[in-house]
């Protein structure tokens, strides 16, 4: 599972339209089998959170702080009406589940 | 080697700091103790309603040693977004806490603002001339995103902090600032390298978040030369490691290589992440891709209507497994008591914290049955007495609705306050996040100097 190779799993706004998720290893191994095993590409992470692919803005892989970086467009702009979270810090739950074989 | 040291006290102006992180930070002689003080994180209200989300009180806290410090050692001391969201609401707010430091302190200094805020007219001429982009998944502006905007602000370079440093200033407050422009100015102004001051801006800006452990509320400082700079945080219980570093780069952003600022991209690339001892880290090989036209950052906030909400528990397991028929039932049962309003003008939401509230469609386990419910009655209507109407006639509603199966006939909701219903007021969104190009960056940002404090 993810929570047992990686050190930071989190989500925060990255300004007012879009989401990012930041995975932040301490250990290079974890990080290459994370990032080899395909699990937070682009289309498994529209997958996992069920959203339209088009919706996954990036997905960085960012070896010099041993992390991988997703970002996705906002279901809404932050604060807008029907908002859930305005800074957008606890949309990881998801990736607590992911399996990385 | 000549070299300049910048002292960072704190994340965010208000945050705190403790007093001996920041004598260790003046005894380093830094040549300027700059702030950033703003982010649009809280949400659209601030900048809407021209309210700061820090404290009064703890922005002077904070202020008293920052400009005493200053005024002593004659280095500058810059404020970045002032207020939280730069807009002259927040920049009135700040300099009057300036104001009531510097009688605290019985001292006088030059206090340059520097207005972000830009008209309608000059948005809308913006527009028409093809010169506003939108950043990142925003649709176009149109004309009436403008005219619904009750304040828009563009985000400053450090050509205008440059500029109020130029002037004289003992204290520079700068509205909507790129958050490493007040950081960077006094560096660039003195020579060094546009890449590296601004790249060590874009990490002090955060102070002691980008060390081990991580503060939003201590000190760091970076010294910087002409090849790299060097980041220290000044508690010796806390460390900068090229880890804690380069991890910051991610922070709240969408692109850890690229970063988009007035002017140009920092390019991190090829940047090295170097660990110089056990406290210290040197950052070398950051570029600035100019851009082809200097561009700034436009914000803006627009009302869109007054909010009432009220909070009950649930509890009964008979009304949970059908919760959604039951909420549904009631949204119909209002507006059929009100055939007047149109369903258009007024939202009803019920966020069911336990189930689905904080991560709404995002989340993955709304299937699972909970043992209780944290229920939020929101309305969203044109005026505060029409959304205390519906939230209240929703309330009642639903307190002693009827479901099949019913056994808890006496109600529904269990309420922890009495009043129940609270008015919730202005209700804002924001209205511009867009680029826009300019012909030169200093002349959107005017800066005025005034001599505060006690009269000589």
């Amino acid at each position: 599972m993810l929570p047992d190779l990686a050190t930071v799993i989190r989500s925060k706004n990255a300004g007012p339209f879009e989401l990012t998720f930041d995975i932040l290893f301490s250990d290079p191994y974890d990080y290459q089998r994370v990032v080899r095993s395909g699990q937070l590409s682009a289309e498994r992470f529209a997958s996992l959170y069920g959203i339209a692919l088009d919706d996954v803005l990036s997905v960085i892989e960012f070896e010099p702080a041993l992390a991988i970086k997703i970002t996705i467009k906002r279901t809404r702009s932050s604060g807008a009406l029907g908002e859930s979270d305005v800074y957008g810090a606890q949309q990881h739950a998801p990736l607590l589940q992911l399996d990385i074989p | 080697m000549t070299q300049i040291s910048i002292l960072s006290p704190t994340a965010i102006l208000g945050y705190g700091f403790p007093e001996a992180s920041f004598r260790e930070g003046l005894s380093r002689r830094p040549s300027a103790i700059a702030v950033d003080a703003g982010s649009t994180d809280p949400g659209p209200y601030y900048l809407g309603a021209g309210q700061s989300f820090t404290n009064r009180d703890a922005v002077k806290r904070d202020l008293v040693p920052m400009i005493k410090a200053g005024l002593d050692l004659s280095i500058p001391v810059l404020i970045g977004t002032a207020g939280g969201s730069g807009a002259a609401a927040h920049l009135c707010w700040c300099l009057d806490i300036v104001q009531d430091v510097l009688l605290d302190l019985n001292r006088s200094a030059r206090v340059a603002s520097i207005v972000a805020d830009q008209s309608a007219e000059e948005i809308m001429r913006a527009l028409a001339d093809g010169r506003i982009s939108p950043l990142g998944p925003v649709k176009p502006l149109t004309e009436k995103d403008i005219n619904d905007s009750n304040c828009i602000v563009a985000q400053m370079g450090a050509e205008p902090v440059i500029s109020a440093l130029n002037q004289g200033a003992d204290i520079i407050v700068a509205g909507r600032c790129y958050d490493p422009a007040v950081f960077a100015a006094v560096p660039i102004r003195a020579g060094y390298p546009e890449a590296l001051a601004l790249h060590m801006g874009k990490i002090l800006e955060c102070a002691a978040i980008a060390a081990e452990p991580g503060s939003g509320a201590d000190c760091m400082l970076g010294t910087l030369d002409h090849e790299g700079f060097v980041l220290e945080a000044l508690n010796p219980d806390r460390r900068c490691t090229v880890t804690s570093v380069a991890a910051h780069t991610l922070y709240e952003k969408a692109d850890p290589r690229y970063l988009p600022g007035p002017g140009g991209v920092l390019d991190l690339t090829s940047c090295r992440f170097e660990q110089i001892d056990q406290r210290r880290v040197r950052i070398t090989g950051t570029e600035l891709l100019p851009s082809e036209r200097y561009t700034v950052k436009l914000e803006g906030a627009k009302p869109t209507g007054f909010r009432t909400i009220t909070i009950a528990g649930i509890r009964a397991p008979d009304l949970i497994s059908q919760l959604d028929q039951v909420l549904e039932e009631v949204r119909e049962q209002v507006f059929q008591n009100f055939e007047s309003i149109d369903e258009a003008d007024v939202s009803v939401i019920f966020r069911c914290y336990g189930r689905d509230a904080v991560m709404g469609k995002l989340e993955p386990l709304r299937h699972l049955t909970p043992h209780e419910i944290g229920l939020v009655i929101e309305v969203v209507a044109a005026t505060q007495a029409l959304a205390d109407t519906i939230c209240s006639f929703a309330r009642s509603t639903l307190l002693h609705l009827g479901y099949p199966g019913r056994l808890s006939t006496a109600g529904n909701l269990a309420f922890p306050y009495s009043p129940s219903d609270i008015s919730h007021g202005v209700v804002y969104e924001f209205s511009l996040y867009h680029l826009m190009t300019v012909d030169d960056p200093v002349s959107l940002f005017p800066v005025t100097v005034d001599l505060m404090g006690v009269s000589e």
